[in-house]
């Protein structure tokens, strides 16, 4: 087995192992056969009803949700270090999420939105708003030179959208207590018929994602070689551009605006498979649903028998490997 | 050239105090129980121009009114100080972190059960924690977009630590956890009044006393040390007079947003050159009472927000304009 092969297979029996996890621990926990059993034999008398109800109606929906979000920013986070050729760029750090976050809580105050598919909408058109002004940003000559300064512009988006967003949610007390969960992060604040309801919307952006993988490989080499080899920069970076929107969108739908998966998830997948993009997409997602799962399940067991959202917990896992890239031979060239 | 400059700041500070008098009068006046201009002048002096009015202004509304001038005051300074010796528009203690950690560990102690002075203490360490992490992982002698994207990390390192702390604490209430969220300055006590002016009046007169040291640390490091300076020194003491003064305001109304951020830049923008620490105050203490004026009663709904939700929405354009206008001039100079 090669090195590589060894990797990705490390990162799908980790997700596996995640999956297993978030099933089976939290305030209750439950064996591994009988969260088997639960989920795949619902029918079988020799089941504890609370085990059963525990596992499918409360563990499975969390985990389907973490599973597809995390996989989201995951991917999200991959296409944008590839565009931007910046290893610092996440779909959180700068602002994609928050701005999603911001539409679709606006759009259920203002609109009375709450269908999945307006939900969808909105955090789609929301995140595509953030996206178009931080690629704005990050064209202007100062940021261009110094693209390490993009994440603090990003960070100060996000603080703004996240007052905004805070301002909505505390003037319309109905919204707030629907949703002041899923502003942090909360894996819980969402149905699996919703998460699987977006689920296409993700896989439109995997097969993005995969198509883009050549002309993202490319354009690693830099804009000069990626042209001379026959790649139109524009139409990549427009389609990338659409790729983070949808996954990214799609995610913060899902789970709210969780910072700092697609920033792990994409460095994990480089670290083990090697920076080209057709297997490092694919499983920078693999790392990012990893990374929420873990995070969840370390959430509720920190503080029982309450729980921290995994988008806190994210937080503290992530901020120090942004600290260690920065300081890495990386980000001295930043 | 230096004496129109120095004009142009009197006529600037001129107007603010002008400005700020003016907002101060509504602050006194409007409300539940309105008050002319002449009966808050009365009421202020102990006479009883209308039932109740002295209570009214000098119990309830004035300290609010001085605990916002005070915090803003010194959220603007301590803003504007970091930005002028790390020579970085975007290295505010609300961006980098300080006031991130003066409020986690401010929750944190509160958890625990700790009060008064026992919060107090633990939000000046929690800022001059996040400060020395940013300055020993950021190293360069706190140069540079590496010390600011670390403090980026740290503020969401501590974040996180908030969100855990906040899960942990009874603070059924959601203003008392709003508070320590996004800053209020709806519940002051003189004996937070009084430490956050000593602190400020005792920075300020060090500041006053420095001020040779910071006019040199325009410069580049070589020039600074070739005009008698020691950059790196002052810079560290800059950082914990910024640290200090973000730690008392934090401590008395929590981590308002993007004041720090915006006040330097806008006091700039007014005197057209200089650090202009004494003008960033200024701007700082209007724009907090301001903020807190539109708060109380330009919000139509029953819920009064926070102060800081208001400075933190505000910020977002404040920031547009200041990345627009910072690249601006560099090419209008070449």
């Amino acid at each position: 087995m090669s090195r590589r092969a060894l990797g990705a297979t490390a990162l799908v029996v980790a997700l596996l192992l995640a999956v297993v996890a978030s099933l089976a621990l939290g305030a209750r926990g439950i064996d591994v056969a009988t969260v088997l059993a639960a989920a795949l034999r619902p029918d079988d008398p020799g089941l504890d009803p609370v085990d059963l109800v525990v596992v499918r109606e409360l563990r499975v929906p969390r985990t389907v949700v973490g599973l597809l979000a995390g996989a989201g920013l995951g991917i999200a986070g991959g296409l944008m270090q590839g565009t931007t050729r910046n290893p610092i760029a996440d779909p959180g750090l700068l602002g994609v999420t928050a701005g999603a976050s911001f539409a679709v809580v606006l759009g259920i105050a203002a609109l009375g939105a709450s269908s999945p598919a307006a939900l969808a909408a909105l955090a789609l058109t929301g995140a595509l708003g953030a996206s178009a002004l931080i690629a704005a940003i990050a064209a202007r000559p100062r940021i261009a030179d110094a693209p390490v300064l993009l994440v603090v512009a990003g960070s100060a988006v996000t603080a703004a959208l996240t007052s905004a967003n805070s301002l909505l949610l505390l003037s319309d007390p109905e919204t707030l207590d629907r949703y002041r969960f899923w502003t942090v992060g909360a894996l819980t604040a969402r149905g699996l018929d919703e998460a699987l309801a977006l689920a296409p919307l993700l896989a439109a952006g995997l097969v993005m994602a995969l198509v883009l993988a050549r002309p993202l490989d490319a354009i690693a080499l830099g804009d000069d070689v990626a042209r001379g080899l026959g790649f139109r920069l524009g139409r990549t970076r427009a389609l990338s551009l659409l790729g983070i929107v949808l996954l990214a969108g799609t995610a913060t739908a899902l789970a709210g605006p969780l910072v700092f998966v697609g920033l792990v998830g994409a460095h994990l997948a480089r670290r083990l498979v090697g920076p080209r993009h057709g297997a490092l997409l694919p499983l920078a997602g693999v790392a990012g649903a990893a990374l929420v799962l873990v995070a969840d399940v370390l959430g509720r067991l920190v503080a029982p028998p309450g729980e921290i959202e995994a988008g806190i917990v994210v937080a503290v896992l992530g901020a120090p490997v942004l600290i260690a890239l920065v300081r890495s031979r990386t980000g001295a060239a930043l | 050239m230096r004496a129109r400059d120095r004009r142009r700041g009197r006529l600037v500070d001129g107007g603010l105090l002008a400005l700020i008098a003016a907002l101060g009068m509504l602050a006194l006046g409007l409300g539940a129980v309105a008050l002319s201009p002449a009966e808050v002048v009365a009421a202020l002096l102990g006479l009883d121009p209308a039932p109740g009015a002295p209570f009214i202004v000098q119990g309830v509304r004035l300290p609010r009114l001085v605990l916002a001038l005070l915090v803003g005051a010194a959220l603007g300074l301590a803003g504007a100080l970091l930005q002028a010796v790390v020579r970085n528009p975007l290295a505010s203690p609300d961006i980098v972190g300080i006031a991130q950690g003066a409020s986690a560990a401010g929750v944190l102690v509160i958890v625990a059960g700790g009060s008064g002075a026992a919060v107090s203490g633990a939000a000046m360490g929690g800022a001059l924690l996040a400060a020395a992490l940013a300055l020993s992982l950021g190293g360069r002698g706190a140069i540079g977009a590496r010390f600011v994207v670390v403090g980026v990390a740290i503020a969401f390192l501590a974040n996180g630590v908030l969100g855990y702390a906040l899960t942990r604490a009874a603070l059924v209430d959601a203003g008392s956890a709003y508070f320590w969220l996004v800053g209020s300055v709806g519940s002051p006590s003189w004996p937070d009044i009084a430490l956050v002016g000593g602190v400020l009046a005792g920075c300020a007169g060090l500041l006053v006393a420095g001020r040779r040291l910071l006019e040199v640390q325009a410069f580049d490091d070589a020039t600074a040390r070739a005009l008698g300076g020691h950059p790196v020194t002052v810079r560290v003491g800059a950082i914990v007079v910024t640290s200090a003064l973000t730690a008392v305001a934090v401590g008395a109304a929590g981590p308002i947003a993007f004041v720090a951020f915006a006040s330097g830049p806008i006091a700039r923008g007014m005197r057209g050159r200089g650090p202009a620490l004494g003008t960033a105050a200024l701007v700082g203490a209007a724009a907090v009472l301001g903020a807190d004026l539109i708060a109380q009663h330009l919000i139509p709904s029953t819920f009064q927000p926070p102060v800081g939700l208001i400075t933190g929405a505000l910020g977002a354009l404040v920031l547009l304009a200041l990345l627009v206008r910072g690249d601006r001039r560099p090419e209008a100079r070449a």
